[in-house]
């Protein structure tokens, strides 16, 4: 083989180990990575009360409540498989709206309910003009966040 | 082509012939670019005006990646053929992907306090572009930390080379893990998630952003070059300092 060809060899099978490396790195430290648990993540996890975790979810269509003190929201995150009931007490972000993506970080109370002191809102990926929005929702194939 | 430019005066000469219609068609672009993005395209159904701000973001982002890219590409090709202009080009690019790297992660700083809610999140996606602009500027300063600037070069080539593993990590990031990042909306799984009236500016800053990355590289290459002269001139000539 010729000088160059070792070189190349030896670059490419020393990236090759190294990024074999970093995948198993990657995936044994993931739990540090995710920003947030699904409600299904959340039962399998079996956080404990005083526990410091992020849920992330949708917002479940009209599960948007607000407490007679006027500053407590109550609301559901769900993954279409588990739910997770959220109180928040403070200003939602402006994008947060019912069917959109959603992440809050708190901690569970002793009834099960997650008490949350940060919300932040998720966009989806999808990018349209208010009146493609618009004739998607009156054909019936809307299956994005509620259009404000 | 590679070797015909690979003597200095050479790629001079081409860089003569390139840099002034490559400048104006640059300008052109980016003008009707951003013609487009603030004014031609519509808002955005969800987030209205503030979707505008995409229109620098996903380009700078996308400049950052191909720039590293490139960069490591280049560094390979130095470090396997001893190409005489490999690691000069690398070390070209370098500050230009770095600072369309600050400023991916400034207007997405930006974007994000008004439509997230705060200003920046340790997610996967943010955390793996943070590193991208640590490892070019690792790149950047170890091309000048040696005496021997050979020494450099080399050192050099083997952080950028061993950190494309980042550039799959930023891409895939949203789809492996959990982030507050939304997922990818042009290259993907069953096409764009964009709409055309939108995809339309975005492409054509990109374009006019890659001529403008070609354009400094090549004059950076120039400067480089001549810099290398008047190093091998005062080595040389040591009294002439």
């Amino acid at each position: 083989m010729t000088r160059k060809g070792r070189r190349g060899v030896f670059i490419f099978s020393g990236l090759g180990l190294f990024s074999l490396a970093a995948a198993l790195a990657l995936t044994a430290l993931s739990d540090s990575i995710i920003y947030f648990y699904s409600p299904t993540d959340l039962i399998a996890k079996k956080i404990s009360e005083a526990q410091r975790v992020r849920v992330g979810g949708l917002v479940k269509k009209n599960s948007k409540f607000v407490e007679s003190d006027g500053i407590t929201t109550r609301f559901i995150i769900t993954d279409l498989e588990n739910e997770v009931t959220v109180k928040y007490k403070g200003v939602l972000p402006d994008l947060f709206r019912e069917g959109q993506g959603v992440v809050t970080e708190g901690q569970f109370d002793q009834i099960g309910i997650f008490i949350a002191d940060k919300v932040l809102a998720k966009h989806d990926e999808n990018y349209m003009p208010r009146e493609v929005a618009d004739s998607l929702r009156k054909s019936g194939v809307w299956k994005g966040p509620n259009l404000k | 082509m590679f070797h015909f430019l690979a003597n200095p005066v050479r790629f001079n000469r081409a860089a003569d012939l390139f840099i002034p219609w490559a400048q104006w068609l640059c300008g052109i672009t980016l003008l009707i670019g951003f013609y487009f993005a603030l004014y031609l395209s519509p808002p955005d159904y969800q987030q209205g005006e503030t979707v505008r701000i995409m229109y620098i973001h996903v380009p700078c982002a996308w400049m950052a990646l191909f720039l590293y890219f490139s960069m490591a590409s280049l560094s390979a090709i130095g470090l396997i053929w001893h190409h005489p202009l490999a690691h000069l080009s690398a070390q070209a690019a370098a500050p230009i992907g770095a600072c369309f790297t600050i400023l991916c992660l400034a207007t997405g700083s930006l974007w994000g306090k008004p439509m997230w809610g705060t200003w920046w999140v340790w997610d996967a996606r943010l955390t793996s572009v943070l590193v991208l602009l640590l490892l070019y500027l690792g790149v950047i300063v170890l091309f000048k930390a040696f005496d021997d600037p050979t020494r450099g070069e080399k050192s050099a080539a083997i952080l950028a080379i061993f950190g494309v593993i980042n550039l799959p990590i930023i891409k895939f990031s949203v789809d492996w893990w959990n982030t507050l990042h939304q997922p990818a909306s042009v290259i993907k799984v069953g096409g764009p998630a964009i709409h055309s009236s939108m995809m339309t500016p975005l492409f054509l800053v990109a374009a006019g952003l890659t001529l403008f990355s070609v354009c400094m590289i090549v004059l950076r290459i120039r400067t480089l070059l001549i810099a290398r002269q008047i190093r091998s001139l005062l080595i040389q000539n040591p009294n002439l300092n």
